[in-house]
């Protein structure tokens, strides 16, 4: 398996040494080793923090009773029974549930943010079916509520990601909710991957067959996305050429640079996908121009084509019962999430919801349980590897969240009781080891929004 | 048209053919009622309603018996509002009888003309054990959002049981934006309208016409606006909810409900004192709107304890044709920020039967209701459980519908080799 890790930089070094081969490197750049627009996300001060006594879901399948989790410098160390406190802060969980964080692998916090008014709607560039040269990150809005609000849900890390308006809608960002964030740089996940964000369907086909234009079809769809990487394979190989010193480097293109991401790797390809066959097509795409599909999202019908999924390796993330809002979601079924991973597959329960979000467990509850009822056996344990190892996995990094082995960043939820339940609620939240929500605690951080909205006044 | 109603109305209650006696037995039986919750009850179903409710009723002979070990028994869901029936596919260009787009037609369009109990939607709603469901048009191009009615999930032709049950009426952001793009203006627009429909016809005959209705709008209006039925009013803010209670307060024949109401937890000793019910939607809790900034997970909790009727169900905005069948999702989470168990039960069951005029004929088990009755294979407000049988008017149910057709068509175990 390829490095997962480092290759936003790697590419963004990269075209910054083509652009500016000749620049003198001045004092202020070497101290200033950032990428533009890289991530100054810094952990929280932390305590070493002993859990114990709980039942853990380590985020690998596996459920220990009455098992500690301890956490020092940001990072699990070990979970295990009896382990020693050694001047750690000791969390009683008796009674308690202790998960990994959940990882949303589709949201929209941020870039269409609360309040929703015009002038905030900022996640869907519906100017032209191919803006792979926008990132979502561009449009975080790091103030909007609903980051707060995720948090206590359970939430450590969420993926942003464009609207599906486009074929290609650019740029996908992983970020760590941090409360208190000013920038979205201070939010963005340390070395992750971006994505590029593609749809299929009816989306890019309605808004601008309604317009005249293409796509207006299925196929007008896949002609787009074959063309754009056609063009994406001259633009790479004009790039590899300049490099090896034969020709000019083709002039900059934003949109380019994307596509060319997706073909060498970098970027990881995240695609709107709700339809079986459609997403058939979209794997035999990937196979002309040679590139890996990371996950499909949505994907109703995944459970026609779970086979196709697992021997292809790639993730489908899915909501718990989402249906018949159009008619490509028409044969959504309860047991989508269950089947898709009854098949070996790697299965993911998303949010593409503000609210969503927030519960995300009770999804994963809801597919668990129509998953046992149609006669599937999956344990609880196992369940939560939808919210976090897998979300982890289709976001390429797995190697620092989404369990809680030894080494892993520390991104910990203390549930009330069994959090595949109505009742459960997120007591404590840990980002790499940093207690960031207490819920006995009132929100003492709210957003900039929402400060000194009269209210909150009513509400002490 | 009530002589209409009531026809309607007695036609859908009328015994189903193939009512049988079935007494359900010892289950955690909630009554929604004075009997509160009996362990180790029985619930006697005869001639399509509740015949008996107790800790020990005699089977008549003849009866059917359903053991329910202990399970949950309880009354039908009631979805307090949804689509449920007004559309197969609600995007896409499907058809859509929820959305109406006539410049004639707003409070005169009429939810109960366009329900269809065939839509696929209805089985799968039945599924999660709602038996009963207030269907309104999402959108009109006016304040009035249409006249709502109550329909049954049993999937039979007259299984709409009351029409002209309530008027949508927009008293908030929605509202202003259709009324000239301001509360100033709304209210004024309301005023008027409640005038128009009182002096219909004598207005229009007399080719006076109306300040701001068509004739059609004022005549479906006019037993709104005599205190004759309910107004639904979305509004969700403090500042509005004030407004409406003065407005009650000083229009005390007219009857009124609040769907919303985010920041009704600040008003809530208000609202008891006025009397006026709210349906709640237990997850709104952004500031997503600027009239909901103040929305708060226990707005539910703070409510009904300070001794408003609640009811939940999707914030306006939220309510769609396919997902009315989580309600009870959202009533267990109601209860995980703070609603006694027993009242967010109630919210998705009796309370939403009581504000739509049927809260003595469907919402409890006690004798002489309609036999709505649920048995459960765990807590019905946990996510995790789900009906092992639906009764809906002393029927049993079938709980089958297009995605378990889909479910058993691509099962795993069945894939082939």
């Amino acid at each position: 398996m390829r490095s997962r890790l480092h290759p936003v930089i790697a590419l963004v070094a990269g075209l910054a040494l083509t652009a500016c081969a000749t620049a003198p490197e001045t004092e202020r750049e070497a101290a200033n080793a950032r990428a533009p627009f890289g991530s100054t996300y810094t952990p929280r001060p932390s305590t070493p923090t002993l859990i114990r006594n709980a039942t853990v879901f380590d985020g690998k399948g596996a459920e220990l009773a009455n098992a500690d989790v301890l956490m020092r410098d940001g990072r699990i160390v070990a979970v295990g029974q009896n382990l020693s406190a050694d001047g750690a802060t000791v969390v009683d969980g008796a009674g308690r549930f202790v998960t990994p964080g959940i990882i949303d692998a589709h949201s929209h916090l941020g870039v269409y943010p609360s309040p929703g008014i015009q002038a905030t709607s900022d996640g869907n560039e519906i100017t032209q079916p191919n803006t792979a040269e926008v990132w979502a990150e561009h449009s975080v809005w790091p103030q909007d509520p609903g980051f707060q609000r995720a948090v206590a849900g359970g939430v450590t890390t969420l993926h942003v990601l464009p609207g599906s308006a486009n074929l290609f809608g650019g740029r996908g960002v992983t970020l760590r909710p941090v409360l208190g964030a000013r920038t979205v740089q201070e939010m963005k996940f340390p070395d992750a991957p971006q994505s590029l964000k593609m749809a299929c369907g009816e989306n890019p086909a309605r808004v601008y067959g309604s317009r005249n234009q293409s796509p207006a079809t299925g196929m007008g769809n896949v002609a787009g996305y074959r063309q754009a990487f056609a063009n994406a394979q001259r633009y790479a190989r004009r790039l590899r050429n300049a490099e090896a010193g034969r020709g000019d480097p083709p002039d900059r293109d934003l949109e380019m640079e994307t596509l060319a991401g997706v073909l060498n790797g970098d970027i990881i390809l995240q695609w709107h996908c709700y339809r079986a066959d459609e997403m058939a097509n979209a794997i035999e795409v990937s196979r002309e121009f040679d590139f890996e599909i990371a996950a499909f999202h949505h994907a109703v019908e995944a459970y026609k084509i779970a086979d196709l999924l697992n021997e292809e390796g790639i993730c489908a993330a899915m909501w718990a019962d989402w249906w018949g809002f159009k008619i490509e979601a028409y044969d959504g079924i309860r047991e989508n999430i269950p089947f898709v991973h009854a098949s070996g597959g790697c299965a993911i329960v998303h949010s593409d919801s503000e609210v969503g979000i927030q519960r995300l467990n009770q999804e994963a509850a809801k597919a668990l349980a129509d998953g046992r009822r149609a006669g599937v056996e999956i344990s609880r344990a196992e369940a939560w590897t939808w919210l976090s190892r897998n979300p982890a996995r289709a976001l390429h990094i797995d190697d620092e969240t989404g369990t809680l082995e030894p080494g892993r960043r520390a991104d910990v939820v203390v549930w009330s009781a069994d959090p595949l339940s109505s009742y459960a609620v997120a007591e404590r939240v840990y980002i790499d080891g940093a207690l960031i929500y207490d819920r006995s605690r009132i929100n003492d951080r709210p957003s900039d929004f929402e400060l000194g909205q009269s209210y909150r006044e009513s509400m002490q | 048209m009530r002589v209409l109603s009531a026809l309607l109305l007695a036609a859908a209650l009328a015994t189903p053919v193939a009512a049988e006696t079935v007494l359900i037995r010892d289950g955690r039986v909630v009554t929604n009622g004075t009997a509160g919750v009996i362990e180790n009850g029985d619930v006697l179903i005869v001639d399509g309603r509740i015949s008996a409710v107790g800790a020990n009723v005699n089977a008549p002979a003849g009866a059917r018996i359903v053991e329910a070990n202990g399970r949950y028994v309880t009354p039908g869901a009631f979805a307090a509002m949804s689509e449920i029936g007004l559309s197969e596919i609600s995007g896409s260009g499907a058809p859509n009888d929820a959305t109406v787009n006539s410049d004639d037609i707003s409070a005169a369009a009429d939810a109960g003309r366009a329900f269809n109990p065939a839509v696929t939607a209805v089985a799968v709603t039945r599924m999660e054990g709602v038996t009963r469901a207030a269907i309104a048009p999402s959108r009109t191009g006016t304040i009035f959002g249409g006249r709502g009615a109550l329909v049954s999930m049993d999937g039979e032709p007259d299984s709409l049981f009351r029409q002209n049950a309530f008027m949508v009426v927009e008293l908030g952001e929605t509202g202003a934006s259709r009324a000239g793009g301001s509360r100033a203006s709304l209210w004024p627009a309301f005023e008027a309208a409640l005038r128009d429909a009182r002096e219909y016809p004598n207005r229009y005959r007399s080719g006076q016409g109306g300040a701001i209705l068509s004739e059609l709008d004022a005549a479906a209006l006019q037993p709104f606006a005599r205190g004759q039925g309910l107004f639904l009013v979305h509004i969700e803010n403090a500042a509005d909810i004030r407004r409406l209670i003065r407005f009650k307060r000083d229009n005390p024949g007219l009857r009124f409900a609040i769907h919303g109401g985010a920041e009704a937890w600040q008003v809530a000793d208000e609202l008891a004192r006025a009397q006026i019910p709210v349906i709640v939607d237990p997850l709104s809790n952004l500031p997503d709107r600027f009239e909901r900034l103040s929305a708060r997970l226990d707005n539910a909790a703070i409510l009904e304890r300070a001794g408003v009727a609640v009811a939940i169900a999707p914030a306006p905005g939220s309510v769609d044709a396919h997902q009315a069948r989580l309600v009870l999702q959202l009533a267990g989470n109601a209860v995980a920020n703070g609603m006694d168990w027993g009242a967010a039960f109630a919210a998705v069951s009796r309370t939403p039967a009581e504000i739509f005029g049927v809260g003595s004929q469907v919402g409890r088990l006690e004798r002489n209701y309609q036999a709505d009755v649920v048995i459960w294979d765990g807590d019905p407000l946990q996510v995790t459980s789900a009906p092992d049988v639906v009764f809906i008017e002393g029927v049993e149910r079938p709980l089958a519908s297009r995605q378990t057709l889909l479910r058993d068509r691509y099962h795993p175990s069945r894939r082939e080799p």
